[in-house]
C-alpha cells in the first residue's frame, strides 16, 4: 500500500484492516497522532486527509486515499503554523495529549471558515480534552483567525 | 518501637502509619541526607551541585524537577523556584524529571495526611505535621499528588538554587582573588563590578562543585523575585504544540515488541478457561501469556504492533471466574445503605450535642436528606501503558507515572529483587488525576517483558481495558440531618457518610504487610475540616466492605463530601428562607475563617450575586477549602429552552501565595471542568460483576459546546500556602446543583445530575 504523509511517499506492508493511526505510529514512527479511544470518540488521533479532519483510529489503512498531514507536517521551513503560534501565545496545552488533534481540527476549521463564530467553534471542535483547556482553545482559534487576516 | 511509631500508630491513620509499620528510626539517620542520585549517573566533566542542579562540561545547566508533569505545569514552576535563586532565566536551562530516588521524597503531601483541617494550627495538629514530615523522609516516597508539589518544594528547591549560586560565586571570587560579597550573579554570569571582569557559570562550574555550600542559606525577599509570582511560559510548550514524542505511549526502543492486556472484568476473579488459538492466527501476534499479580488476573498478548495485540486480545476465547461481591450496582447500594444504618466506624471534628439538639427541635425546623455519588473512572486521555525491558537481573521501565519510587517498590517486591536493580524512567503524562498513583500498568509491563527474551516491550491498554480496570473514585452515600433555630440559623448538623475505606485500600495494595489503624480521614475530608462555627456538629464515617478497587481521584474525599456538604448548606439556607451567601457568612465566625469569607465576598462581587436574572436562569454558590486552598465558586445556568446550559462560572481562590498566576488560573478552570464533567453523565455501574461502561461514548466528559465562560480571581490573604491542581474541583458540582435549584426549584441529590435533568 502507498501512503503520502507530510509530503513523503511510503510503501507500507500491513494488515489492510489496520487503522491508519497504528500504521503511522507503530510502522512509520510518526507519533504526533495519539491513541485515545479507538472508536472515533475523542479525536486525539485526528489527522488531515486532503485538508479534512479524519479520526485515524477508525480509518482502515487500505481505505485511505489522499495526502495525509499530521501535526509533524504543519511546520514550514522551521516556522510553526499560525494555529500552533496561537496555541503557544495562549499557553493552551496542559497535559497536551489531545492537542495534536485539537490543533489539526482547528487548522481544518479555519481553512473552511476563516473567521469562525463561537457557534462555528462549538460545532467544529468536538475533540475531547480531559484537562479542560477549551476556553484557551477557543481564544487561540480566534486569535489565529485574526493573525491569518480574517 | 520509637516514640514516632507509637504516636502515629496510636493516634491516626496517615502516610506516617507506614513508617510505624517497622522502620527503625534514629535521630542520626534523620539528619543524614539521602544520597544524591545524580552522582551515580553523571557524565565525565559534569558538575553536580545537589539533587536539583547540574552543569555539564559543555555548559548546559540542567534543573531536575522531580514531580510528574501531567498538565498542571509543575515542572515550569519547580524550575522557576531553582532558577530564581540560581539567577538564570528559564530559557537558559534544561528541565528534566530525573531518576527515581528517595532524595526526592515529598514531605508536604505526608504532612497533611493527619485528620486536621488545613487551618488548624493547634499544638496537636502542628506536632502531627512535624511527625509526618519526618516519616516522609524515612519512607522516601517520590510522589506527585495531593496538590503538594509547590508546598513541598517552596523552601528546598529555592535553597538548592541559592546553594549552587553561592558556591559558583565563591569559585569566581577565588579565581579573581576577591571577596565573594562584592560580586554579582545574573543570567548565568558572574561579574565583578569593580574590575568589570565576568565569567560564565559554565567556566567555574567544575571548581565550584567541589566547594561546600554554607549551611545557612539566605533566600531572596519576594519583593526581589524576577520569575516567581509572575506567569511563565511552560518549559514544554513547544513540544506539546508540535506533537513531540514525550509521552509513555510514544516510547520507541530498538527491537521493541508491542503488547496489550486483557484482565478479568471481575475484580479479583481468575481465568477459568481460555483458548488462545484464535488470537495466535492473527498476523503479528506472537504469544498469549497468563498474567497474575496483586492487581488482578488475566492474559497478555505480545505482538509485532499494537493493533495486532488489540485484535489478538479481543479474539481470545475466555471464561472468567465469578465475582465475590454483589453482581450489580443495586446490590452494592444495599451494602452502602446497610453500613449507613449501622454504628459509625469513627467520627472526626465534632463538637456539642447535635443529636440532643435535633431531638429538641420541632420537626418543621428539621432537615434530613440523603445524597449519593457513583464510582468514577479517571479517564486520562493517554490510556495506561508502560514499556519494560529485562537485561539479566536488571529491569528498566519507561512509563508515565505519579510515583517512580512506588513503581520500583512494587516491581521489586513482585519479583523479589532489590530496588537497586530497577531503573525507572518517568515520561510526560497524558493526564494523571490520581490514576497514575497506581502502578499496575508498570508491573504488568515488567511481567510481560519476562517473556520477550530480553527485548523491550511496550504494553498499551485499550480504552475499554482502561475504563474497566481503574482504581475508581468510590461510590458514596451520605445522610445529612440539620436543625434550624427560630431565627433560621443552623444549630446542629449531623453527618453520616458511607464509603469504602479509601486510604486503607490504596496502601493495602502498595504495602500489603503494613498493619493500618485509626480513622481514614479521606472518608470525611471536605466536610469535617471546613470552616464552620455551627455549635453542634458530628461527622461520622461508615466504612463499607466492598472489594472494588478504589483510589485517589482529583480532590479525593473532597470530590464527594464537597458536593454533599455544600448542597446541604444551600438546602438549609433555602429552608431558613435566607440568601445562601449570607447564610454561609454567618456561620464562619472564627478568626481563621477569614480567607473563606474573603473568597465568598469576592466571588459574590464579581458574579453580581443577588442581582436579578431573567426567567429560566439561576445562580448557585459553594465553597470548599481543600489542599490548603480556599475556593468559592458561583455557577450560572439557563434552562429557558428546556435544556440545562451552564453559562458562566466565577471562581475565587486564596492559596496564600501564588507562584504563577496564569498557571494557577488554568488549574482552577481545569479543576472546575473536571468537577462539572461528573455531573454531565459520568458514572461507573456494575452488572454481572463487571463494569458496564467501556469508552468515551458511555463515560464522557465536558466538551467544547458545553463549556461555560470562566472568570477567575486570585487572592493572597491566607496565612498558609495551598495547592493548585485539585482545589478547583470540589465546589463545582455543588454550585451547579445549587444553581439548578435556583433556576428550577428542583433539588438533585444524586450524581450524575443528568439522570434528572437534560444538559445541552
Amino acid at each position: 500500500m502507498k501512503l503520502t504523509v507530510n509530503g513523503t511517499d511510503y510503501e507500507v506492508d500491513a494488515d489492510p484492516e489496520m487503522p491508519l493511526l497504528w500504521v503511522l505510529r507503530d510502522i512509520l514512527n510518526i507519533k504526533g497522532p495519539k491513541f485515545g479511544c479507538g472508536v472515533a470518540a475523542c479525536g486525539s488521533c485526528t489527522v488531515l486527509i486532503d485538508g479534512f479532519p479524519v479520526r485515524s483510529c477508525s480509518q482502515a489503512v487500505a481505505d485511505t486515499e489522499g495526502a495525509i498531514t499530521t501535526i509533524e507536517g504543519l511546520e514550514h521551513n522551521g516556522n510553526l503554523h499560525p494555529v500552533q503560534e496561537a496555541w503557544m501565545r495562549h499557553a493552551v496545552p496542559q497535559c497536551g495529549y489531545c492537542q495534536s488533534g485539537q490543533i489539526l481540527a482547528a487548522v481544518a476549521l479555519l481553512d473552511e471558515t476563516p473567521d469562525p463564530t463561537d457557534e462555528d467553534i462549538d460545532n467544529a471542535m468536538t475533540n475531547l480534552c480531559r484537562c479542560g483547556t477549551y476556553p484557551m482553545i477557543k481564544a487561540a482559534i480566534k486569535d489565529a483567525a485574526k493573525a491569518q487576516g480574517a | 518501637m520509637s516514640k514516632l511509631g507509637k504516636i502515629t500508630r496510636r493516634s491516626f491513620l496517615g502516610f506516617a502509619a507506614l513508617a510505624a509499620g517497622g522502620v527503625a528510626i534514629g535521630y542520626y539517620f534523620y539528619q543524614k541526607p539521602h544520597a544524591n542520585p545524580l552522582d551515580a549517573r553523571k557524565a565525565e566533566g559534569d558538575a553536580v551541585f545537589n539533587p536539583y542542579v547540574t552543569i555539564s562540561k559543555e555548559g548546559e545547566i540542567t534543573i531536575i524537577t522531580p514531580r510528574a508533569e501531567m498538565g498542571q505545569g509543575t515542572q515550569t514552576t519547580l524550575a522557576a523556584l531553582v532558577a530564581e535563586e540560581l539567577e538564570v532565566s528559564l530559557d537558559q536551562i534544561k528541565v528534566e524529571h530525573g531518576p527515581a530516588s528517595a532524595a526526592y521524597y515529598n514531605s508536604a503531601m505526608f504532612m497533611e495526611g493527619g485528620p486536621f483541617a488545613a487551618f488548624d494550627t493547634s499544638l496537636l495538629a502542628e506536632s502531627a505535621r512535624e511527625t509526618m514530615g519526618v516519616a516522609a523522609k524515612f519512607l522516601g516516597v517520590q510522589v506527585t499528588g495531593g496538590s503538594s508539589a509547590m508546598i513541598d518544594a517552596f523552601q528546598k528547591m529555592r535553597e538548592a538554587g541559592a546553594a549552587a549560586r553561592t558556591i559558583l560565586v565563591q569559585a569566581a571570587a577565588a579565581q579573581w582573588d576577591v571577596a565573594p560579597e562584592g560580586l554579582k550573579a545574573e543570567n548565568g554570569v558572574i561579574t565583578n563590578p569593580q574590575s568589570g571582569e565576568s565569567v560564565s557559570y559554565a567556566e567555574v562550574a567544575a571548581t565550584a562543585a567541589e566547594l561546600t555550600p554554607p549551611s545557612d542559606i539566605k533566600l531572596k525577599s519576594p519583593r526581589d523575585w524576577k520569575l516567581l509570582g509572575k506567569s511563565q511560559p511552560r518549559v514544554e510548550l513547544r513540544e506539546k504544540v508540535t506533537g513531540a514524542p514525550i509521552y509513555g505511549i510514544d516510547v520507541e526502543l530498538p527491537e521493541m515488541l508491542y503488547a496489550t492486556v486483557r484482565m478479568s472484568p471481575r475484580f479479583g476473579a481468575n481465568v477459568k478457561t481460555h483458548d488462545p488459538a484464535p488470537a495466535l492466527q492473527i498476523r503479528g501476534v506472537e504469544k498469549v501469556i497468563p498474567l497474575s499479580s496483586r492487581y488482578g488476573h488475566g492474559l497478555a498478548v505480545i505482538a509485532t504492533n499494537t493493533w495486532a495485540a488489540f485484535k489478538g486480545a479481543d479474539a481470545i476465547k475466555v471464561v472468567w471466574e465469578e465475582a465475590e461481591y454483589p453482581a450489580d450496582t443495586e446490590g452494592m447500594r444495599r451494602r452502602f445503605m446497610a453500613a449507613l444504618n449501622q454504628d459509625a466506624s469513627f467520627s472526626l471534628g465534632g463538637s456539642g450535642d447535635p443529636k440532643g439538639v435535633l431531638s429538641q427541635t420541632p420537626e418543621d425546623r428539621h432537615l434530613e436528606v440523603t445524597y449519593e455519588v457513583p464510582f468514577l473512572a479517571h479517564a486520562t486521555m493517554e490510556p495506561m501503558n508502560a514499556t519494560a525491558q529485562w537485561r539479566g537481573e536488571t529491569l528498566e521501565i519507561w512509563c508515565p507515572n505519579q510515583t517512580p519510587t512506588m513503581v520500583r517498590h512494587v516491581c521489586a517486591s513482585h519479583f523479589g529483587i532489590g530496588g537497586e536493580n530497577i531503573i525507572v524512567n518517568t515520561t510526560h503524562l497524558g493526564g494523571g488525576f490520581g490514576r497514575r498513583l497506581e502502578v499496575d500498568y508498570a508491573l504488568y509491563a515488567a511481567i510481560v517483558a519476562k517473556e520477550t527474551d530480553g527485548r523491550p516491550v511496550k504494553v498499551t491498554w485499550t480504552r475499554e481495558e482502561d475504563t474497566r480496570h481503574d482504581a475508581y473514585r468510590p461510590m458514596a452515600v451520605a445522610r445529612y440531618r440539620g436543625a434550624l433555630t427560630e431565627q433560621g440559623n443552623l444549630s446542629a448538623v449531623d453527618v453520616d457518610v458511607a464509603v469504602p475505606p479509601l486510604f486503607k485500600k490504596v496502601v493495602g495494595r502498595l504495602f500489603p504487610d503494613v498493619p493500618l489503624a485509626g480513622p481514614d480521614k479521606l472518608l470525611l475530608e471536605g466536610a469535617y475540616d471546613q470552616p464552620t462555627t455551627i455549635e453542634n456538629r458530628r461527622y461520622a464515617a461508615h466504612e463499607v466492605d466492598l472489594p472494588i478497587p478504589i483510589g485517589f481521584w482529583r480532590s479525593v474525599g473532597n470530590s464527594y463530601n464537597g458536593f454533599f456538604h455544600e448542597s446541604f448548606i444551600d438546602e438549609a439556607a433555602h429552608k431558613a428562607g435566607k440568601d445562601p451567601l449570607a447564610f454561609r457568612l454567618t456561620m464562619m465566625n472564627d478568626e481563621e475563617h477569614a480567607p473563606a469569607k474573603g473568597v465568598l465576598r469576592k466571588v459574590a462581587e464579581i458574579s453580581e450575586w443577588g442581582s436579578p436574572l431573567s426567567e429560566g436562569k439561576g445562580r448557585g454558590i459553594a465553597h470548599t477549602i481543600s489542599f490548603g486552598t480556599w475556593v468559592a465558586q458561583v455557577v450560572q445556568v439557563d434552562v429557558s429552552d428546556g435544556y440545562l446550559t451552564i453559562e458562566k462560572v466565577w471562581c475565587v481562590a486564596d492559596p496564600g501565595i501564588v507562584l504563577d498566576p496564569a498557571n494557577f488560573k488554568a488549574q482552577l478552570i481545569s479543576g472546575a471542568i473536571f468537577g462539572l464533567s461528573q455531573a454531565l453523565g459520568q458514572e461507573i455501574t456494575f452488572s454481572n460483576g463487571e463494569v458496564e461502561q467501556s469508552n468515551f461514548y458511555d463515560f464522557d466528559a465536558m466538551r467544547m459546546h458545553q463549556t461555560p465562560a470562566f472568570h477567575i480571581e486570585l487572592l493572597e490573604n491566607s496565612p498558609h500556602m495551598g495547592g493548585a491542581g485539585e482545589p478547583g474541583t470540589p465546589p463545582a458540582p455543588a454550585a451547579l446543583a445549587n444553581a439548578i435549584f435556583a433556576a428550577t426549584g428542583k433539588r438533585i441529590r444524586t450524581m450524575p445530575l443528568s439522570k434528572e435533568i437534560d444538559f445541552t
